[in-house]
C-alpha cells in the first residue's frame, strides 16, 4: 500500500489539488532572497532567485561550494533557522505560499507533499533508532496508519529502493548499513508518503561512482513510476547531464544561466557554465590531458565584487563586466536565460577582444533579448 | 636471468632498474572478532621512477589499505614492500622514520589532516623542525617558497589556521607539508574526492605541475576512474582486496579486459546529455570481505559469469604487453566469450 495520499480522518487543514487539475507549475519560486547576519557582516547567500518546476520533471541546480545552492534548497523547503536570517520573496508550492506558512502548517507538508534527501545520510538518520521506525514515523503521522500497516509499508518501501532482505533490515540501525544503503533508506523515508516534490541536496556526493549511478538510476525510476518532481542539487554537471529536464546554474547566490538540459550543453552562453563543464575530467581524453580549471574561488558574499560576480575569474572579462551587473535575459529561445554581457555563441566569446578573429568567421553576434530580471 | 621465463609465462614483470617501489604478494589482514578480514590479499605491482600509478576501486576494495601499507602506517601481514631495494617491513622504527621523509602521503580529508590549532606556516615547517634542517631563516624561506609553489599566498595565509581555509586550500597546504622533506614518492589517498569538480581540476593540475617540478613518483588512489586516468600513466584496478587488472591508462580505456573495469567506466557520469543511458549501473554491493565469494570474487556481480568462475580463482596474467588481467573470460572488444576454453595458464 504505497502511494496512497490524502487525509485519513480529515485532520489535514490544507487542500492539495491533484496535479492534473491545474496547468500551474508545481513549484514557483519568485525573487527569493536569503541573507545571514554574521559577525563580519551580512552574507547574501541567495540573491534574487526565481525558478519553476513542473510536476513530474527534474530540475538540476548546479554550482560550486559557496554558490548558495544549498541555502536555496533549504530556503525553498523553509528549513532555515529564524534567528539572524533575513528572507524575502515567495515560494508557491501547489498553490500555497510556503513562505507565509506557520511552522505547524509546514510540518503538514514536509514529508507528505515535499520531502528532502540530505547529502550525508549518516548525520541525517537517527543513529539510535532502527531504520524501520524512522520510515514509519511519517507514515503514521501523515497517513494515520496503524503500526502493523506502517511496518508492512516500510518493508515494501525498503524493497522498492533495492535493499535486499528488507524484512530483516527494517530492524537494523543506520551504522549497520553501508553509505549507499543508508542513502537508499533516506530515499525510502523521503518517498514514504508519496510526495510530489523531492529536494535532493547532493544525494550522491561522498559515494562511490558505482553507487552514485545506482542511486541516481533508482531515483529516476521511482520518479517516473510515481510522477514526482525532483530538484537535484549538485556541484557536478555530469551528474545532471542525462537526468535533469532543466538546469539552473548558480554563481555567488544568483542564477547565471538557466535552460533545458540539451540547450544548456549545446548552446552554453555563460562562460562560467562552460568552465564548469570543462573542469570535469573525461574518460575519453588521453591520460595527462590538462584540465581547464577555473582559477580562484567564488567571491565573498559579504562584499561581492562590483559588476558581474564571475568577472574576476572569467577568461573573457571586459571593463563593462567589472563595472555593471549583467541582467538575466533571454536570446533566441525564450526558455534559455543567462546573465552575461558577452555571452558565448557557438563556443566563442562575443567579447570585443576575444571575437576579433571569430567575427571574421561569421555570425557570432547575439541579439540581446528582453531583460527577465534586473540585478 | 631466471625471471625471463616467468615474464614470458605471464607472471608479474620482474623488477627492473628504474623500479622505485616494488610490492610483492602484499597481504593485509584485520582481526574482526574471531575472524580475519583480508583487506588486501596477495597484491603485487611495481612503480617505476617518474611514473604515476593509479589505484582504483570501490570503497572497501582495499585500495586505501594498500596505500597505507606502502608507507607501513598499516604494517602488512605478509608480503613485502621494497623501496629502492630496501624491504620496508624489515626496517626498525628509527630507520623507517628516515625512509618516510622520502615517501610522503596526502590524505582524503584535507581539513582533518591538518592540526586545527596550529598556524599554517608552522604546519608546513614541521617536517624541517623534526629533522632539524636549516636555520630559522632558512626554514622560513623554504616554507614561503613551498606555499607559493602550491598556490597559497604566504604573506596572508602563513599566520592563519586551517579552519579559515576552504577544502581545496587545505589540500594545497597538506601537499606543501608533504613536499617539505623532499620526498621522491608521493602517495595520494583520494586527494580530490572531497572537493568540488572545479577545485578538483585545480588540485589535479597542481599535482601534475609539482610532479614535474620536483621529479616525483606518485601512487594515486581514487574511486573515480576518469580522475585516475587523467593523472596516471598506468592504472591498477582493485576489487575486494585483489588486483583484477593492470594496464597503461589509455590502453585500459581502449580495451578494458575485466568486466569490473568496464562497469567502473560505465558508471562515470559524462557531462553530455546526448550520451544518454549507454551505461548500465553495476548492480549490488561489494560482498563482505569476511566471506568472499569462491573462485572469482567479482562473479556475484559479473554479467558474464560462467560456472567456471565459481570454481576456480582466475590468476593475473598478461593479455597484451604490459596489460594484465585476472579473468577467465577477458573481454575482447567489449565482449566476453564464455564458450571458449579458458586460458590453459589458469
Amino acid at each position: 500500500m504505497i502511494g496512497r495520499r490524502g487525509p485519513q480522518n480529515g485532520k489535514r487543514a490544507l487542500e492539495f489539488p491533484d496535479v492534473g487539475e491545474s496547468d500551474e507549475p508545481l513549484l514557483v519560486v519568485e525573487n527569493l532572497h536569503t541573507s545571514f547576519r554574521t559577525g563580519r557582516g551580512t552574507v547574501h547567500a541567495v540573491d534574487g532567485v526565481s525558478l519553476t518546476v513542473a510536476a513530474g520533471t527534474t530540475l538540476g541546480i548546479v554550482g560550486e561550494s559557496g554558490s548558495g545552492k544549498t541555502v536555496l534548497a533549504r530556503s525553498i523547503m523553509g528549513l532555515l533557522p529564524v534567528r539572524d536570517v533575513i528572507k524575502s520573496g515567495t515560494v508557491h508550492f501547489a498553490g500555497h505560499d510556503l513562505t507565509a506558512m506557520e511552522p505547524d502548517q509546514l510540518r503538514e507538508i514536509w514529508g507528505a507533499e515535499l520531502s528532502m534527501i540530505f547529502q550525508d545520510p549518516m548525520t541525517a538518520l537517527n543513529p539510535v533508532k532502527r531504520i524501520g521506525i524512522q520510515i514509519t514515523e511519517s507514515l503514521r503521522l501523515h497517513l494515520d496508519m496503524d503500526r502493523k500497516e506502517a511496518d508492512a509499508t516500510a518493508v515494501e518501501l525498503l524493497r522498492s529502493v533495492g535493499i535486499p532482505s528488507p524484512e530483516q533490515r527494517v530492524r537494523w540501525y543506520p551504522f549497520q548499513l553501508s553509505g549507499g544503503m543508508r542513502q537508499r533508506v533516506m530515499i525510502a523515508i523521503a518517498l514514504a508518503c508519496a510526495p510530489r516534490l523531492i529536494m535532493a541536496d547532493e544525494p550522491t556526493t561522498g559515494l562511490d561512482v558505482t553507487v552514485q549511478a545506482q542511486i541516481l538510476d533508482l531515483l529516476g525510476k521511482l520518479q517516473r513510476e510515481r510522477h514526482m518532481a525532483v530538484i537535484l542539487v549538485t556541484h557536478d554537471l555530469g551528474v545532471v547531464a542525462d537526468r535533469a529536464d532543466e538546469i539552473v546554474v548558480m554563481y555567488a547566490g544568483r542564477v547565471v544561466e538557466r535552460a533545458p538540459t540539451r540547450t544548456l550543453f549545446a548552446e552554453t552562453h555563460m562562460p562560467y557554465t562552460r568552465a564548469l563543464m570543462e573542469s570535469i575530467p573525461r574518460l575519453a581524453d588521453p591520460s595527462g590531458t590538462r584540465l581547464q580549471a577555473i582559477p580562484g574561488r567564488p567571491p565573498d558574499l559579504i562584499h561581492p565584487p562590483k559588476g558581474c560576480r564571475f568577472a574576476p575569474r572569467c577568461a573573457f572579462a571586459q571593463d563593462k563586466c567589472r563595472e555593471s551587473d549583467p541582467p538575466l535575459r533571454t536570446a533566441g529561445s525564450p526558455d534559455h536565460l543567462f546573465a552575461c554581457w558577452f555571452p558565448l555563441v557557438h563556443g566563442t566569446s562575443t567579447a570585443p577582444s576575444a571575437s576579433a578573429s571569430a567575427s571574421a568567421a561569421g555570425d557570432t553576434t547575439i541579439d540581446p533579448g528582453p531583460v527577465v530580471q534586473s540585478p | 636471468m631466471s625471471t625471463v621465463s616467468a615474464a614470458t609465462a605471464g607472471g608479474p614483470p620482474s623488477a627492473s632498474e628504474d623500479t622505485v617501489l616494488s610490492v610483492d604478494h602484499l597481504v593485509v589482514e584485520f582481526k574482526s572478532g574471531r575472524q580475519r578480514v583480508h583487506a588486501v590479499s596477495d597484491v603485487s605491482f611495481q612503480v617505476r621512477k617518474g611514473e604515476t600509478l593509479g589505484l582504483v576501486g570501490e570503497s572497501g576494495c582495499g585500495k586505501s589499505t594498500t596505500g597505507r601499507a606502502l608507507v607501513q602506517v598499516q604494517p602488512p601481514t605478509s608480503g613485502s614492500v621494497n623501496y629502492l631495494g630496501q624491504d620496508l617491513s624489515a626496517l626498525s622504527n628509527r630507520q623507517l622514520r628516515k625512509v618516510r621523509t622520502k615517501i610522503q602521503m596526502i590524505f582524503q580529508d584535507p581539513i582533518s589532516s591538518l592540526n586545527p590549532r596550529r598556524r599554517v606556516k608552522d604546519i608546513v615547517a614541521e617536517p624541517l623542525v623534526i629533522w632539524k634542517r636549516g636555520t630559522k631563516d632558512e626554514k622560513a624561506d623554504k616554507v614561503r617558497s613551498m606555499l607559493e609553489a602550491v598556490g597559497i599566498d604566504p604573506d596572508t595565509a602563513g599566520d592563519r589556521r586551517p579552519q579559515e581555509f576552504s577544502g581545496g586550500q587545505c589540500q594545497r597546504i597538506s601537499i606543501a607539508r608533504a613536499l617539505m622533506a623532499g620526498p621522491d614518492l608521493l602517495i595520494c589517498d583520494e586527494p580530490v574526492s572531497a572537493l568540488d569538480v572545479s577545485v578538483q581540476a585545480q588540485i589535479l593540475n597542481l599535482l601534475a605541475d609539482l610532479k614535474a617540478r620536483f621529479s616525483l613518483t606518485m601512487v594515486f588512489i581514487a574511486h573515480d576512474l576518469a580522475v585516475v586516468k587523467n593523472v596516471s600513466d598506468r592504472v591498477a584496478v582493485m576489487y575486494l582486496g585483489k588486483l583484477v587488472e593492470l594496464a597503461g591508462s589509455d590502453d585500459l580505456y581502449r580495451s578494458a579486459a575485466h568486466p569490473y573495469t568496464e562497469a567502473l567506466m560505465a558508471s562515470i557520469p559524462e557531462p553530455d546529455p546526448e550520451q544518454k543511458s549507454a551505461h548500465k549501473a553495476l548492480s549490488g554491493e561489494l560482498p563482505s570481505p569476511l566471506n568472499p565469494p569462491s573462485g572469482c570474487r567479482f562473479r556475484t556481480r559479473c554479467p558474464y559469469a560462467a560456472p567456471l568462475c565459481a570454481e576456480q580463482e582466475p590468476l593475473l596474467r598478461e593479455v597484451a604487453p604490459g596489460h594484465q588481467v585476472a579473468c577467465h573470460f577477458p573481454l575482447v572488444g567489449g565482449k566476453a566469450d564464455t564458450s571458449a576454453a579458458p586460458n590453459p595458464a589458469d
